[in-house]
């Protein structure tokens, strides 16, 4: 018997790569439609007020302008607010955008100019004058942490802290060793590659095609349904790609909503692009301050573990995320208080950022465990192995897997960590210092109910479709494997429909859940196809497997045939035609199991090793080396998955190193609104980083056994990095960006 | 972006009547910033004259040794040049630590010269910016600053200018060849750029209308002892926070002549013939650096955001001369600071 090797846990290059290098894979703003008119948005310039007086003449006059919207002759929308809340809304006033003439931001959509072509709209939209009424408004978290609050309603899937176990503050008074970190992580911009666009294509009495930016086709569809008073049915949303997205595209964001109130007031397709300058105008992973206080024995081992966070919202939306709990969850400790609380600046909603709310909470617990490694001469490595806990003592649940203790193992092995001197300032190579830092990162493993359709046809070729959607981590990759795997065919006989309203129901693509969701959703619908081929070929009354038991036989490369004689079969064709089918279609739906959910928590771990230098007098910063050891269950792909945590661990170096919005507090405006002021990590500041997937066997999960990998590469890379400067420097920065100004010595 | 005209130009003359025919018109060549000011509604002429087509573009040997620099040889092309990697690897090295290879690729010498700040609240019409519109005041000043200028600067305006190239060519004493309505002028460096005083809007000494032909640049007696440093928030594709160009005409361990500017700390860059003379017959030691360093930076301004500047100015230029003394410079290529 020849053995076939799955594609399933090996290296494969993206079955959409050839596509997309050669543009033949079509974005948002790529999609045609005969007749299409181009909008051009115009935003406030300041964050707080009402709009006096907008003057559209000047603009109406150019030829070629079909209508300028404004809040004064917007088209209505649906009344109840909770008709404009889509699948991932924060509790609160969802923004409408062109709503009234009160303005809620710096940048908010004041108007969208829409004419017969793009530069028109644009030369338009530079003459549209408006007039404000100025009223003071805060931009300035720092300033209003006073006000801060425990948001009344919370937020749909996202757990508050949990009671505070013990009595923290008093084992912090009585802990030998005391550690105190007051950190702060600047508002950050998602700014995926493709700027948000939607294309609407006007079909008639037939509805609307919405080409959009998002992450989920379904939760657009039905958030345009519900706001315009649209039959579902008239509505399809198709985004076949996106050019990344970090989470900005898990909200319908305003460009769709100007493109669709244009196509329905105009009667006519309907474009609209979003500038980069226009990326800084919505979500944002939100400005967080906190204080973490950690006590300890001399032993290292913790007593007392206290985090607070104090984050920034919008004035309409109690946005949040689960920043503090992983301080209760990450390590042993019997007392814990956390709480978290928002402040309202007048800035949009934040939305989740890449690993939301853990970038930033880790961030603070891990330099703050750093802390402690130095204060009690402990190594950092052997800090967390002695804190190290099989129990989520928040939720007193045992783990559905964690294999955090061989992530350390491995990735200090890799790392050379040993070759570490302990004392800060103590490596140094030439006019440079040199540091070691280390951090754990953690994040949620979730699998959510998903549906996928596999329809088999007579030539051996499947198709498997499911509405979720590939943000460029490799979902359209791995769901092919998967297909390939349960059917036997080669990946190249495998089609995968994804990004498209009228497929099988996905949740929006997210919280690392897709790979376990929608992966075992299509698992599953191919072994009902499979299950259902091999009925036929054993009803089928002259064939050599006939009334077989089912458990015997094989299906491999277009065949059915019995396994432990691969002569004795028939070809999936001529199964087919003698039962009479054209085609083999089945969907399926999958769960987690509402049991394990109850009895155990799921968690992805990682252990990030970090190698810095510093210039000892300039205070300029190169990470020259990173290691990180990940713990995500299964991988069903080690390419792509590689790739998952390179972007991951980028994106964490931005966060050390470079990005932050800067605000302007009295224009209460974001000021390096660009790609050349607002940084993000070059190729000149990404050094080579080595990803280690540590054995993690996990059967709780989801039935793949997979835990996700979208969000755990960037969690604890930016703490590892703030370690690694203290190692070298021996200067400790808890307000990121680490710019050189906050490394320059006084000296 | 508005609508405007477009002339393209067969000739100097054909391009400086095209231009004098529009009441807002502007030239273009590689308009890697101008296009960009247009997108932003900074920059809203009526016409552009485009000179990609004049016989400007080459490099070209001068007398005694000096290089003549057409206005639209490219920055890429430039600093590839064999005589200038060979006779002038300074402005070679101060090219290739601007930008990223693709701007370098479209940009011109004459458009480098003419390059506008890179302050936030110029670039953003949402604002008010004397430099680009005067009288409206300059947030900056107290706002987010921390790229700007402490030395020069002025109550109405504290930009910096943004060129690398351009700091290299004040260190090289080059001449900026210049033709227009009144014919011909040269403008040495020094003079080329202005501060921002009273007229911030005002970046330059040209007079309207007036075209960049060439660049002369002068013989440069520092062998290796040279070098570029930039500074910046990333290693690449990022604007200098400080930038040193530094050359030393040296005599074993003592320096003889230097030449020293500085960028990213002021409205043009920043030279002081004083500074470069105290470290004349002096030995090449730190002491003697932070003496010129100090002669440099004095009058320097914090703003509420650009404080550290002055320090690392301070050191970068220390740095700079070590690098310049050992005849070690300073490496485009590899991101290490050395």
């Amino acid at each position: 018997m020849t053995t076939v090797t799955p594609f399933v846990g090996t290296p494969r290059s993206r079955v959409d790569g050839r596509a997309k290098v050669t543009g033949a894979a079509r974005y948002a703003a790529e999609f045609d439609a005969p007749d299409l008119a181009h909008g051009w948005v115009v935003s406030s310039a300041v964050a707080r007020g009402r709009i006096a007086r907008i003057d559209t003449d000047a603009a109406m006059a150019m030829p070629g302008v079909l209508k300028i919207f404004t809040h004064e002759n917007r088209p209505r929308t649906a009344w109840f607010d909770y008709k404009h809340r889509d699948q991932t809304a924060p509790p609160g006033h969802p923004f409408r955008p062109l709503y009234s003439d009160t303005i809620l931001h710096s940048g908010q959509p004041i108007a969208l100019v829409v004419a017969e072509t793009l530069d028109i709209a644009r030369d338009a939209a530079s003459l549209v004058r408006v007039l404000y009424e100025t009223e003071e408004h805060a931009t300035d978290l720092a300033a209003r942490r006073d006000t801060a609050y425990v948001p009344p309603k919370k937020r749909s899937g996202i757990k508050p802290p949990p009671k505070p176990r013990g009595d923290a503050p008093g084992a912090f008074t009585s802990a030998p060793v005391q550690v105190r970190q007051e950190s702060r992580v600047p508002a950050e911009y998602h700014n995926p590659m493709e700027p948000h666009a939607a294309t609407v294509v006007w079909k008639g009495k037939d509805g609307i095609v919405v080409h959009d930016k998002t992450q989920g086709a379904q939760n657009s569809q039905s958030y345009i349904a519900s706001v315009f008073g649209l039959s579902p049915s008239k509505v399809q949303v198709v985004a076949p790609f996106v050019g990344g997205a970090f989470g900005s595209g898990l909200r319908p964001q305003y460009q769709v909503f100007l493109a669709v109130m244009a196509a329905l007031e105009l009667e006519r397709s309907v474009r609209v692009s979003l500038t980069r300058d226009q990326m800084f105008t919505f979500g944002h992973r939100p400005e967080t301050l906190q204080i973490v206080t950690l006590g300890a024995g001399r032993d290292g081992k913790l007593v007392s573990v206290q985090h607070d966070a104090v984050a920034e919202t919008s004035r309409l939306e109690d946005y949040q995320e689960v920043v503090v709990n992983w301080s209760g969850l990450l390590y042993r400790c019997d007392n814990v208080a956390l709480t978290y609380r928002l402040a309202q600046l007048d800035v949009s909603t934040p939305c989740d950022m890449r690993a939301p709310g853990a970038t930033i909470g880790v961030f603070a617990l891990e330099i703050a465990m750093d802390e402690l490694a130095h204060a009690t001469g402990i190594d950092p490595v052997e800090l967390r192995l002695r804190n190290h806990t099989d129990r989520d003592q928040n939720e007193d649940k045992p783990f559905t897997s964690k294999e955090l203790r061989a992530c350390y193992a491995k990735g200090a092995e890799r790392f050379g960590w040993s070759k570490r001197k302990p004392a800060p300032r103590s490596m140094r190579e030439g006019s440079e210092l040199v540091g070691y830092g280390f951090a754990t990162g953690v994040w949620e493993a979730m699998m959510m109910k998903s549906s996928a359709r596999a329809t088999l046809t007579p030539d051996g070729r499947l198709t498997v479709a499911t509405a979720t959607a590939d943000i460029g981590t490799g979902t359209y990759t791995i769901l092919t494997q998967i297909a390939a795997d349960a059917l036997g065919v080669p990946m190249e006989k495998v089609t995968t429909l994804i990004g498209d309203s009228s497929l099988p129901t996905s949740p929006i693509e997210g919280g690392s859940w897709a790979a376990a969701s929608s992966g075992a959703a299509v698992d599953a619908a191919c072994r009902s196809v499979r299950d259902a081929l091999i009925g036929l070929a054993r009803g089928l009354e002259d064939s050599p497997l006939a009334n077989i038991d089912p458990d015997r036989v094989t299906v491999r490369d277009g065949r059915v045939f019995l396994t432990a004689d691969p002569d004795q079969g028939l070809a999936i064709d001529a199964v087919m035609a003698a039962s009479g089918v054209d085609k083999i279609e089945l969907e399926e739906t999958v769960l987690p199991d509402p049991k394990t959910m109850l009895t155990h928590a799921a968690y992805t771990h990682s252990a990030v090793f970090a190698e810095v230098r510093v210039d000892e007098e300039l205070g300029i910063v190169r990470v020259t080396r990173v290691v990180n050891a990940v713990a995500a269950g299964r991988i069903l792909n080690p390419k792509t998955a590689r790739s998952q945590i390179l972007g991951g661990v980028v994106m964490g170096i931005g966060m050390a190193l470079e990005e932050e919005a800067l605000h302007d507090h009295k224009l209460g405006r974001v000021m390096n609104h660009n790609f050349a002021e607002y940084h993000i990590p070059v190729n000149a500041d990404v050094p080579d980083i080595d990803v280690l997937f540590v054995e993690e066997h996990d059967d709780k999960v989801s039935p793949l056994g997979v835990k996700g990998l979208g969000e755990i590469g960037i969690v604890g890379t930016a703490a590892a990095i703030a370690n690694a400067i203290f190692h070298a420097t021996g200067k400790r920065v808890n307000d990121l960006p680490i710019t050189v100004d906050k490394l320059l010595d006084e000296a | 972006m508005n609508r405007f005209g477009y002339t393209r130009a067969g000739s100097v003359a054909e391009a400086i009547q095209a231009f004098a025919a529009h009441p807002d018109a502007r030239f273009i060549a590689g308009g890697t910033n101008l296009v960009d000011l247009m997108k932003y509604d900074v920059e809203t002429p009526d016409h552009l004259v485009d000179i990609t087509r004049l016989p400007l573009d080459q490099v070209e040997d001068g007398t005694d040794g000096a290089l003549r620099v057409g206005a639209l040889v490219g920055n890429a092309d430039l600093a590839y040049d064999r005589r200038v990697q060979e006779r002038f690897p300074l402005l070679a090295s101060a090219l290739l630590a601007g930008a990223s290879p693709q701007l370098r690729n479209m940009a011109t010498t004459g458009g480098n010269l003419l390059q506008r700040t890179r302050c936030h609240y110029f670039y953003d019409p949402a604002t008010p910016c004397n430099k680009r519109e005067p009288g409206t005041g300059c947030p900056a000043i107290q706002g987010v600053n921390r790229n700007h200028a402490i030395l020069g600067t002025s109550e109405r305006c504290i930009a910096t200018h943004p060129s690398d190239l351009c700091v290299a060519l004040a260190a090289l004493e080059a001449t900026v060849l210049v033709t227009g309505p009144n014919g011909d002028r040269r403008i040495p460096f020094a003079e080329f750029h202005r501060l921002p005083d009273d007229r911030p809007e005002i970046d330059t000494t040209l007079a309207p209308g007036e075209l960049i032909t060439a660049v002369e640049i002068p013989a440069a007696d520092f062998g290796a002892h040279h070098t570029y440093l930039k500074l910046r928030d990333r290693h690449s594709y990022a604007f200098a926070l400080v930038s040193v160009a530094a050359g030393l005409a040296m005599d074993g361990g003592r320096i003889v002549r230097a030449r020293l500017a500085l960028g990213g700390v002021a409205h043009k860059p920043w030279r002081d013939p004083a500074a470069e003379a105290l470290l004349s017959g002096q030995p090449a030691t730190d002491d003697s650096f932070r003496k010129a360093a100090d002669h440099l930076l004095s009058g320097a301004v914090p703003r509420s955001g650009n404080g550290f500047k002055i320090a690392l100015a301070r050191r970068a230029i220390v740095r700079a001369l070590r690098q310049a003394a050992a005849g070690t410079p300073q490496s485009q290529t590899d991101k290490r600071i050395q």
